[in-house]
């Protein structure tokens, strides 16, 4: 009976171990985990590194949340804004364009239609400006829907804002779809000089609630 | 066991492991048509390359700089991923099986191949199964590796590359030049070039400004991303522990080809796969701030399996064999599989530098290409086999070694490579020349008589005292460097000379006024 290629590359890599010394590893994590910095540190360090990948950040209190999305949504003109099925409906409350809520059923080029989609994140790390949706929670929704429509407007709220990668990535659920997203799309392809705005959103607005 | 070059090959004695082979000779694309020495020369005759890859690797280099210099702890980091890839290589059975269990809970469907071949035929079937006849790609080094497009197009398949670098490659029927921006030997106005010229319907008036470059192909590929029903990728990392996968990029065609259509088969090599999730704590510092030195590149995706409601609803991982057990035999060379695809060691090498990725043949080009591509398609495949001439395409300057985030110690690798191509070449006429050279100096007056005779060779030497080539079996030698002509006297006779005689008696009387002693006692 010939061997499957499971059982001979499986073969071959315990071979290739037993021809070879491979004295046993001992991993050193010296580097920086659980790091926790004052409120306002946190703010200001995400704040800069989201502006130095341009995107653009509004800061506030909760209660102005619904105020400070209809702002965004008007500046840029946004009519036909995606929500995921699980937002609070109090945070559209401002808006007075349609708002439509998604659902699986829509194909994905129906999702280009829309001006903008409204989310909420799961987790963010101020160090390099990410947020980490999590495409399993109700309120930031399948992962199509932050991808084809050309405005993100994202909530995060400050308490879920990490200081570093370590700590951030410790507050994933991992077999859930996650996006980690740093600014607008962008490339580096044409002589490595970094161009906003390629396939995903062109626009990525942040809305910080300092109090959540 | 040094080499993966010994004796037991078939190995079919119970417990008796036998050395695993290289990617299949004439397969792929791990290995060029000629040697780099030759592919170098024309390459450096090339101006315009010379300048878009000097440009390019300037502005990368300081970013890149500062980026890991803002980490106070960037060299803990890289200790850490490299003994994390180190363990990962002793445990790579255990963990690759946990990874495909993992996958199947959660609804993938995982592929094993032994070679490029099998993967592009296993590859060609799941899309013919779903009924279509085009892909999206992403970005991605295995699949380049095996020419899975060149096998897809001959199976009547088109494959649309998505990353903007690779579109311009496919368009301009080009071949890729770096890890990261295959398209890296091309400027601006090449590209628009490029564009106008493949692009069906594009705006004639498009300048060379890059945001409208990129306009351009985001319009062009839009359509393809909302109606293609399977897309192709390859893996950044495989978690064992949770069987999750990851892509990492910048523009948002990855998340397109990742989310939008009904079926995924992604590519991965098998050294690709990690132990933990919290082990990418590491790796997503380490990787983008090495690769286009941002402290985080725009988008990363993960998905575990199939999501119900989300994305792809019928997903693959093939994991891919094609060389990486041959390097991982190999005590020294499989250091090379601890790579993490950053393409730091191409920005910071002079040669890369100065002769672009074409030159080196493989899909993997500069520092960790001339170790990494010999350790999975060797170096003897065939007489004159260009990869043999790749652990020499280095001046061993170390500023891979130093750039690299897991730290492997590329200087190293190529010397040992280096030392496994002679050995191996031992038997040749160039061996055995030098061991009649030993015999020849170890006594004296055989040693006299043949200087005397090569300093005939003047004679034979080009106008600037050089031979840029010399006759078998001294041709290895020559193919990297020109050789000097013999002098027409040696040191010695010259020495026993009247005119050798005289030199160093006034060389001795210099020495004694010497400026030195003058100074004081001590200081």
């Amino acid at each position: 009976m010939t061997a499957t290629a499971r059982e001979t590359v499986l073969r071959r890599v315990r071979d290739a171990l037993a021809l070879s010394d491979h004295p046993e590893v001992e991993i050193p994590r010296a580097y920086r985990t659980g790091r926790s910095l004052p409120d306002g540190d946190r703010l200001a360090l995400f704040t800069d590194r989201l502006v130095d990948y341009r995107a653009r950040v509004h800061t506030g209190p909760s209660d102005r949340t619904a105020a400070m999305i209809a702002e965004v949504l008007r500046e840029h003109g946004a009519h036909r804004v995606g929500v995921p099925a699980g937002l609070d409906p109090a945070w559209l409350t401002a808006f007075d364009g349609e708002v439509l809520t998604d659902s699986p059923d829509i194909p994905a080029p129906g999702l280009d239609a829309l001006d903008g989609v409204v989310t909420a994140s799961a987790v963010s790390c101020a160090e390099t400006g990410t947020i980490f949706l999590d495409g399993g929670a109700a309120d930031q929704g399948r992962r199509a829907l932050t991808l084809v429509p050309d405005l993100h407007v994202c909530v995060v709220d400050l308490s879920s804002v990490e200081t570093g990668v370590p700590e951030a990535v410790a507050r994933l659920r991992p077999t859930r779809p996650l996006t980690l997203i740093s600014g607008p799309s962008a490339t580096s392809d044409i002589e490595l000089e970094r161009v906003e705005g390629v396939h995903g959103p062109r626009t990525l607005e942040v809305v910080i609630r300092t109090d959540a | 066991m040094s080499s993966p070059t010994g004796p037991p090959t078939s190995g079919t004695f119970l417990g008796m492991p036998a050395v695993p082979p290289r990617s299949p000779y004439g397969t792929g694309h791990l290995r060029g048509a000629r040697r780099f020495p030759e592919a170098a020369h024309d390459e450096l005759g090339n101006e315009q390359l010379r300048r878009n890859l000097g440009r390019a690797t300037r502005s990368i280099r300081a970013k890149r700089l500062d980026a890991t210099g803002e980490l106070p702890d960037w060299e803990q980091l890289r200790d850490a991923g490299a003994a994390i890839k180190a363990d990962t290589m002793n445990r790579l059975p255990e963990l690759l099986e946990q990874l495909e269990r993992k996958v199947a809970e959660h609804g993938g469907t995982v592929h094993w191949a032994r070679d490029g071949v099998e993967a592009n035929e296993i590859v060609a079937r799941l899309v013919k199964d779903t009924g279509n006849d085009a892909v999206l790609k992403v970005k991605s080094m295995a699949t380049q590796e095996i020419g899975l497009n060149e096998h897809l197009e001959s199976e009547g398949i088109t494959a649309y590359e998505t990353d903007l670098a690779e579109l311009i490659v496919q368009l301009a029927g080009d071949q890729p030049s770096h890890i990261l921006v295959p398209a890296i030997h091309r400027n601006r106005d090449e590209i628009r070039e490029i564009f106008l010229k493949e692009i069906p319907g594009i705006d004639p008036g498009l300048d060379t400004v890059p945001a409208h470059l990129a306009a351009a192909a985001r319009a062009y590929l839009r359509e393809k991303f909302m109606t293609t029903r399977v897309a192709v990728s390859g893996a950044n990392f495989g978690i064992a522990e949770t069987g999750t996968l990851s892509v990492v990029e910048s523009e948002g065609n990855g998340r397109m080809c990742l989310t939008l259509p009904e079926t995924l088969i992604t590519v991965m090599g098998i050294e690709k796969v990690l132990p933990r999730f919290e082990d990418l704590e590491v790796f997503l510092q380490l990787l983008p701030r090495s690769s286009t030195g941002e402290r985080m590149n725009p988008y990363t995706s993960m998905w575990t399996g199939v999501t119900p409601g989300d994305g792809p609803q019928d997903f693959h991982l093939v994991l891919l064999d094609n060389g990486r057990t041959a390097a991982l035999a190999d005590r020294i060379g499989r250091a090379a599989l601890h790579c993490i695809r950053c393409s730091a060691c191409l920005n910071v090498c002079p040669v890369y530098e100065r002769t672009g990725g074409h030159a080196y043949g493989s899909v993997y080009p500069g520092p960790i290409g001339a170790v990494l591509t010999p350790q999975l398609a060797g170096m003897h495949g065939a007489d004159h086999d260009p990869n043999s001439s790749l652990p020499y395409a280095s001046s061993l300057c170390g500023a891979c070694f130093d750039a690299c985030p897991v730290k492997i110690d590329i200087p190293s690798l190529l010397v040992e490579l280096r030392h496994q191509h002679t050995e191996e070449s031992g038997t040749t006429a160039e061996g055995l020349a030098m061991k009649a050279a030993a015999a020849v100096m170890k006594r004296p007056k055989l040693f006299t008589a043949a200087q005397r005779t090569a300093g005939l060779g003047r004679v034979l030497a080009g106008r600037n005292g050089t031979f840029s080539r010399l006759p078998a079996p001294f041709n290895g030698w020559s193919d990297s460097r020109d050789t000097p002509a013999p002098p027409a006297q040696s040191f010695r006779s010259w020495l026993a000379s009247a005119e050798g005689a005289a030199a160093m008696r006034a060389a001795a009387a210099e020495g004694t006024r010497h400026p030195d002693d003058d100074a004081p006692e001590g200081s």
